[in-house]
């Protein structure tokens, strides 16, 4: 990774320095039975995860279902508790805090969800409900929470009209304006998206994108966006952390990893997308995995993929591949790299046989 | 006569609030061996068509006006009976959500042979050897311990085999698939799409793909039918819809749309505005309100709805547009923002 600073807090905030590190984060989900609840196994939702956000950037996590982007989203925002490992924000170790010490910094971290039918709640206004952050985090605002409230609806490009309605007068789209307003209320450092585009229809869809484009750049926002649309995750991402049953399998930045992807699950997931391009039809190459992901709780040793993967040999089955640098910026998990260089071949190797 | 023909449909539904026009004077034809790709965003009457076509609206409801000719046979009006006969016979459907589309009580297989000893009198144990036969042509592994195993046992992309398998069990001429991967990863949307192709290649069936994903359609359809607000806007190939779209709404949704081939260049282009409600569709083209090229048409696109006219070869458009202010708006405005 690239080179970090230790002290965050003494330098102001700019774009470019660290400003979360995860390091071997991991959540298991314990399985009970029987009368006095054993624990008989846990699903491993995650498994490992290192990675660092750069203030500024966007980084994507993608990956298939039950791949643990979305418990990782979780971690972040600690909606959940880690089993293992550590989260720091700014140089602040949060992985284990209580709900109080918490509290104040659930400003710095906020969550644009899904859903947005399920997101907001149907019986509140929709000044109340953007109005919210302000209440619980006692911001004090110049002119009034109305004020404050209406500027932030305008801001996502609706109406200060709208400040009286209730969620169910607005469509799709604009609910996730709602909130995306919500989110931006306490000026949060760190957003963490989970699929904030993927209930919505491709035209809205394209409004939302450039909305969070826009708001990235005029408040150096920095996204960890959660997604499985790929053509999507191009388009936001600086860079983009591949999952694959709880573990990231490929982290580089999205030029790299879109035109050389090195790590054979990126290749298969790529070449599986359809391109809305007609010349391609029935050209594509594409790599058809075999099967479903395996299960959680009982992951395959060694290299997660090896049950799926094309290239898998006996090494892939004995000994796990370390996520590595092989190139500028580019990391991998894999013995046996695609894309590679015969210098990075090697680096993958000897990785092997130091593991 | 087409294998499917389908004239001026109209599909209205009495709420209290008013009458929703979820399809209103739609037509198409489509040819055994073809396959139809049907986009729109949501609302824009794709599924309403495929469950008129299935005869899945419930009479009283619904309100069906206009023909629908399955190999010559009449299906508006046609009696329940007469309907049943032909679904899952002649015509099947995939739905998007194989765990609701699936009956939870009863094992895979117990629905697979059902459907088929409706329409073929066989004996349970022939039905059953079918139904393990179908699901083996679908992908499942281990089709004879499978049979007995209940939706809920099976991921996601398997269900979504089984439901093709339920489906494909009585060779249906016209198979129609509603958003068919869209609850799915990305490399099991491969593999269903390339099964779905399979098995039209094998049965020389008819099929209708409907999905928001333009990426489907371009990958599997042969024509494309664009609706907007319950009608079709723009009608062609492939080639015509992605290389010379002619209709704004067709522009707004390839400009919409992120690309995974390409490194981004510019912003996407949305479309301004909300999709209309079908309640009261905007008077004109209902696309006006949030058409960039409005203006252009002086007020006929507010006044006057415009009629799907073929240009040429059978890509067929509805805008007011001159030609002429089409192509210069496709090459100079969207083409090179794409």
């Amino acid at each position: 990774m690239s080179a970090t600073e230790t002290d965050t807090s003494i330098t102001p905030p700019a774009v470019g320095e660290e400003l979360l590190a995860v390091t071997n984060l991991k959540k298991h989900f314990p399985i009970r039975h029987g009368l006095l609840q054993r624990e008989t196994g846990a699903v491993r939702a995650v498994d490992g995860l290192d990675f660092t956000v750069t203030r500024g950037e966007t980084l994507s996590l993608v990956g298939e279902s039950g791949c643990g982007k979305t418990t990782t989203g979780r971690l972040l925002t600690r909606l959940l508790e880690p089993t293992d490992g550590k989260i720091v924000l700014e140089g602040r170790d949060i992985s284990h805090l209580r709900d109080g010490a918490m509290r104040p910094l659930r400003r710095d971290i906020q969550m644009i969800f899904q859903d947005p039918y399920g997101s907001l709640n149907p019986r509140h206004t929709v000044g109340k409900i953007v109005g919210a952050p302000f209440k619980l985090q006692n911001v004090k605002t110049e002119h009034g929470v109305k004020k404050a409230v209406q500027e932030l609806l305008e801001l996502v490009g609706l109406s200060p009209e709208h400040y009286n309605r209730y969620p169910h007068e607005f469509s799709g789209g604009q609910r996730q304006r709602i909130g995306i307003a919500r989110t931006l209320a306490v000026r949060p450092k760190l957003i963490v998206a989970d699929e904030p585009v993927s209930a919505l229809d491709v035209s809205i869809q394209a409004q939302v994108v450039n909305l969070l484009e826009d708001l990235q750049d005029e408040f150096d926002l920095t996204y960890v966006m959660i997604a499985h649309d790929l053509s999507v995750v191009r388009h936001v991402s600086d860079r983009v952390a591949v999952m694959y049953l709880g573990k990231i399998v490929e982290l580089a930045d999205r030029v790299s990893l879109y035109e050389k992807p090195m790590h054979p699950y990126t290749v298969a997931l790529l070449s599986a997308v359809p391109v809305p391009d007609t010349k391609r039809k029935g050209k594509q190459e594409r790599i058809r995995l075999q099967g479903d992901v395996p299960s959680p709780i009982n992951p395959p040793p060694a290299c997660r993929f090896h049950t799926r993967c094309w290239k898998a040999q006996e090494l892939c089955k004995t000994v796990e591949p370390p996520l590595i640098q092989l190139g500028p910026g580019h990391q991998t998990a894999c013995h046996f790299p695609e894309n590679a260089t015969p210098e990075q071949e090697k680096t993958a190797r000897d990785a092997a046989a130091k593991s | 006569m087409s294998f499917l023909e389908v004239k001026d449909l109209r599909v209205h539904f009495p709420t209290d609030d008013g009458l929703v026009k979820s399809v209103d004077g739609l037509s198409f034809h489509l040819d055994r061996g073809k396959t139809l790709g049907i986009v729109g965003e949501s609302g824009s009457g794709k599924s309403v068509t495929s469950l008129s076509i299935m005869g899945l609206h419930k009479a009283g409801t619904a309100r069906i006006s206009g023909e629908i000719f399955l190999d010559g046979q009449e299906l508006v009006g046609a009696t329940p009976d007469e309907v049943r006969a032909l679904r899952g016979k002649r015509m099947a459907m995939i739905f998007q959500d194989p765990l609701s589309a699936m009956h939870p009580f009863y094992t895979v297989g117990h629905q697979i042979i059902e459907a088929y000893r409706v329409h073929n009198q066989v004996s349970k144990q022939v039905a059953r050897k079918h139904a393990i036969e179908m699901l083996d042509r679908v992908g499942i592994p281990q089709p004879d311990r499978r049979v007995d195993a209940y939706p809920h046992q099976f991921s996601g992309g398997m269900r979504q085999r089984a439901m093709i398998a339920m489906a494909l069990s009585c060779d249906p001429d016209l198979l129609i698939a509603d958003e068919p991967t869209t609850a799915l990863d990305v490399t099991v949307q491969a593999q269903i799409l390339d099964l779905i192709r399979d098995l039209q290649r094998e049965f020389n069936s008819a099929v209708i793909i409907i999905t928001h994903d333009l990426g489907v359609v371009a990958e599997l359809a042969d024509d494309i039918q664009v609706m907007y607000a319950g009608r079709a806007i723009e009608y062609g190939t492939a080639e015509d819809i992605f290389d010379r779209p002619q209709h704004p709404y067709t522009w707004g949704l390839l400009g919409s749309m992120p690309r995974i081939d390409q490194e981004r260049t510019e912003r996407l282009i949305p479309i301004k505005g909300t999709p209309p409600s079908l309640i009261n569709v905007p008077s004109g083209c209902a696309f006006h309100p949030r058409c960039n090229y409005a203006s252009l048409t002086g007020g006929a696109s507010e006044s006057e709805v415009p009629e799907l006219l073929d240009i040429g070869d059978g890509h067929r458009v509805a805008c007011h547009l001159t030609a002429e202010q089409r192509r210069k708006s496709w090459e100079t405005d969207i083409k090179p923002k794409l």
